[in-house]
């Protein structure tokens, strides 16, 4: 049987132009990167050595004595992580109906509202508990900040999505038997929102609760002040003790989390 | 909490909003006492009272005299340590992605038909999440000394743990038809999954290593700050030696690059999906 | 030639799929094999390719009892039977050139097909295959852009590029409207008589099965209830094969509108 070959895919020049600037341009980082990073390996290998079997061991072997110490510490945390996330659920609302387009039906103060959460997004909490750390000084406070900043991005751009996806028809039909604006929002637009919110707010406070463990680590309180000492002290057996209760406790948290969210949407 | 809030009235609210039921408003005032009596008490055992945000706002005033004017001595060396840690994340997102592949697999109930496997790979990728970042980097610098390499394993690791469920997810959720016509044909494992399965996840799968990137590069900047190398380590520096002017120069850099990033890896995410 | 002989299959959750059956299949046979859904078609033809396996009495292909295939004989076992589904399995985001050439995967190293190194003849044969059932045009469409009775003609030149001995096709029109059926059967029973492939069907519908099989074999409750050549089926036989009278939904009709088959 005579041997036909299938026609070639057709591309066209711009396609292939693009696929070869892609090409180059990927390995042309990959070669900056590899090229310019600067590995000290005989350093790390002398390190690695001489403290592998130092570290790990230790680190699998906690310091109970500290447990009491550090559960508290971790409950800390978790009040840190609470206030934070509430005061940020609080504060994403405002921002997250200014960044729906259906709900100020205007382009601009939308852009504007998406800017400000992106712009707020962008910044690591440890960042801003270092910026909060030298404006109100060393404590729990400051983490407090943090928290509440930095989750007010994600929060009010998850909001912002949530509102652009409500059913309109309710507030058409509100506004049509003549309800004000007052009215439109707490019977039309909150109520169905209301269980989203809630679901999102409680997922952004676990995420909060991980991300609080290392504010202490800059004096913004919780758990990650005792990693800052258990890490300048080379303590393994303290940071294994941390290290346990942050799973413990982060895993129940995850967990507890999951299942309200699945009871509340 | 949990039990108060799973009556399924919960769930008849949101299709008939405009009524709302005693049952309800009781749920919600309820819901309302619960997060204020954890506020409270929260607000107790952190030390922090409402009079203390008040005070605080009001110095917030003073953060300016503090943080400017800046110092742009700083911004040669800080952007050394931006190119660093750009690279730490590279390499950290490069090696996640290509280790994720078998281990996401072995996470996925529809591929890894072995219970004990299966489970063991998801236990201990979602012990790896539960770990902060920081904590990973101050085990690995522990162990390989301060520099980029600690902190290149300890983004590798903690990428990783996020990948793996986010990608096993996705494998979960693929059409295993095309896998079960593929194996109906002779193929073997392998080749059911280059053909059957890699087509399926391709999107999600470049997707996601985007988001790990943009993820290592936040990441990479926090876990500086314990020595792991990169614009963090100088950041750390500068805050220990209070030259706030400087902590504020670097602040300002990482926020334009993360948001450079983020805006380029959206639009190339954009195109892909 | 495939021989059942004693076999039977009980499922773990202690459904019986296959009762003492004993089958002959003689080379290049269309067989249709009809039965109420539920009835153990599937397990049937399942059982050939060993998607499922059975757990008593002996399943010959080529006289070679293949319930004691491990993994090496299994995929060579499925490398000579091609299978065809209800739903095409194809996959949806690939393009069609790449969803034939997966046929090919039974008789290519693991090495070559996952950097998708296929050989000249492979590519050759994929594409006429595509020509075989007048898809060529559609050849880098994606998947998912075609309709029904197209992605299923997609597969059966799928099945054609591995070039089997035997084709088991499950349900392959149930999906499909009664124009685009007939065009799949024709499809099947012309590439039957062509290359002299082994075909076996499974259909609920009576006049489809009437139309294109040689033989009939009739299933209830895991069961042969029937089997003969078309020639001996009757009405009476269906009623009996179905346990009931036969309803219009037991027939898929427009047999004589088959006027689309170069659509």
């Amino acid at each position: 049987m005579s041997q036909q070959l299938p026609p070639k895919k057709p591309r066209t020049p711009k396609q292939i132009a693009r696929n070869i600037a892609i090409a180059l341009a990927v390995l042309a980082l990959y070669i900056w990167t590899f090229v310019s990073i600067n590995i000290d390996w005989g350093r790390v290998l002398d390190r690695f050595t001489s403290n592998y079997d130092v570290v790990l061991p230790q680190l699998f072997s906690p310091n109970w004595a500290r447990a009491g110490e550090v559960v508290e510490m971790m409950i800390e945390t978790i009040f840190i992580a609470y206030a934070g996330s509430l005061a940020a659920a609080i504060l994403a609302v405002p921002l997250g109906f200014l960044a729906a387009i259906n709900m100020t039906n205007n382009r601009f103060l939308t852009t504007f509202g998406k800017w400000i959460l992106s712009g707020v997004r962008a910044f690591p909490e440890i960042i801003l508990a270092i910026l909060f750390v030298v404006a109100v000084g060393p404590t729990p406070f400051a983490g407090i900040l943090a928290i509440a900043i930095g989750s007010t991005g994600m929060l009010g751009k998850l909001y912002a999505e949530v509102l652009e996806s409500i059913d309109m028809n309710v507030v058409e039909a509100m506004q049509a038997n003549g309800a004000n604006k007052i009215q439109i929002m707490f019977h039309g637009i909150i109520p169905q929102v209301i269980p989203e919110f809630l679901s999102y707010a409680i997922y952004r406070f676990e995420i909060d609760v991980r991300a609080s463990t290392i504010l202490g680590y800059v004096g913004a309180g919780g758990i990650g002040t005792m990693i800052f000492f258990a890490y300048s002290n080379r303590n393994w057996n303290d940071m294994g003790m941390i290290l346990l209760v942050i799973i413990i406790v982060v895993t129940i948290i995850d967990y507890a989390s999951t299942y309200i969210r699945k009871k509340i949407v | 909490m949990a039990n108060k809030m799973n009556k399924p009235t919960m769930n008849e609210d949101k299709y008939a909003p405009l009524l709302s039921p005693w049952r309800v408003k009781a749920k919600i005032s309820l819901i309302f006492f619960v997060i204020l009596f954890f506020l409270i008490y929260s607000s107790e055992q952190t030390g922090v009272n409402f009079a203390d945000l008040i005070w605080g706002l009001s110095n917030m005033g003073q953060i300016f005299d503090k943080l400017f004017p800046l110092n742009f001595d700083v911004l040669g060396p800080a952007f050394d340590r931006l190119f660093e840690t750009l690279h730490m994340a590279i390499i950290a997102s490069t090696f996640s992605t290509l280790i994720v592949i078998p281990v996401s697999l072995l996470a996925a109930h529809n591929i890894t038909s072995n219970w004990l496997v299966y489970n063991t790979t998801r236990l201990t990728m979602n012990v790896l999440r539960t770990i902060p970042d920081v904590v990973l980097a101050v085990i690995f610098v522990g162990i390989f000394g301060t520099g980029v390499f600690g902190g290149i394993v300890a983004l590798f690791i903690f990428s990783l743990g996020i990948l793996a469920k986010l990608i096993s997810e996705t494998i979960e959720s693929i059409d295993m038809q095309p896998v079960e016509a593929m194996r109906a044909s002779g193929a073997n494992t392998i080749q059911a999954i280059a053909y059957g399965v890699a087509p399926q996840i391709m999107p999600q799968f470049t997707s996601f290593s985007l988001y790990v990137f943009e993820i290592n590069v936040r990441a990479s900047v926090v876990i500086g700050l314990v020595g792991a190398g990169g614009i963090g380590q100088l950041l750390m520096n500068q805050f220990s030696f209070n030259n706030y002017g400087a902590v504020m120069t670097i602040i300002i850099v990482i926020f334009a690059v993360v948001i450079l990033i983020e805006y380029i890896s959206g639009k190339i995410r954009e195109a892909i999906l | 030639m495939i021989e059942f002989k004693d076999l039977s299959l009980v499922y773990p959750n202690g459904h019986q799929g296959l009762k003492d059956v004993n089958v002959k299949i003689n080379d290049g046979e269309f067989v249709v094999i009809v039965g109420l859904s539920g009835a153990g078609k599937s397990t049937f033809i399942r059982s050939i390719n060993r998607l499922v396996t059975p757990t008593e009495g002996e399943l010959k292909v080529d006289d070679d009892n293949i319930l004691d295939y491990k993994s090496r004989g299994l995929r060579d076992l499925r490398t000579k039977v091609g299978m065809i589904f209800q739903s095409y399995n194809l996959v949806k985001r690939n393009n069609v050139f790449k969803n034939v050439l997966a046929g090919r995967l039974g008789h290519t190293g693991t090495f070559r097909s996952v950097f998708n190194l296929f050989s000249q003849d492979d590519k050759a044969l994929a594409y006429e295959s595509l020509q075989r059932v007048n898809i060529d045009d559609k050849i880098y469409s994606r998947a998912d852009q075609l309709s029904g009775g197209q992605q299923q003609r997609v597969s059966i030149a799928r099945v054609l590029t591995q070039k089997p001995k035997y084709i088991l096709a499950d349900e392959p029109v149930a999906s499909l409207d009664p124009p685009t059926s007939h065009q799949v059967m024709t499809y099947l029973r012309k590439i039957n008589k062509e290359d002299g492939i082994t075909t076996i069907v499974n259909l609920h519908f009576i006049d489809m099965a009437m139309e294109y099989a040689d033989r009939i074999i009739g299933m209830r409750s895991g069961e042969v209830v029937f089997d003969g050549p078309v020639s001996e089926v009757t009405e009476e036989t269906f009623e009996e094969i179905y346990g009931r009278s036969i309803r219009e939904d037991d027939l898929r009709g427009g047999a004589e509108e088959d006027g689309e088959q170069n659509e």
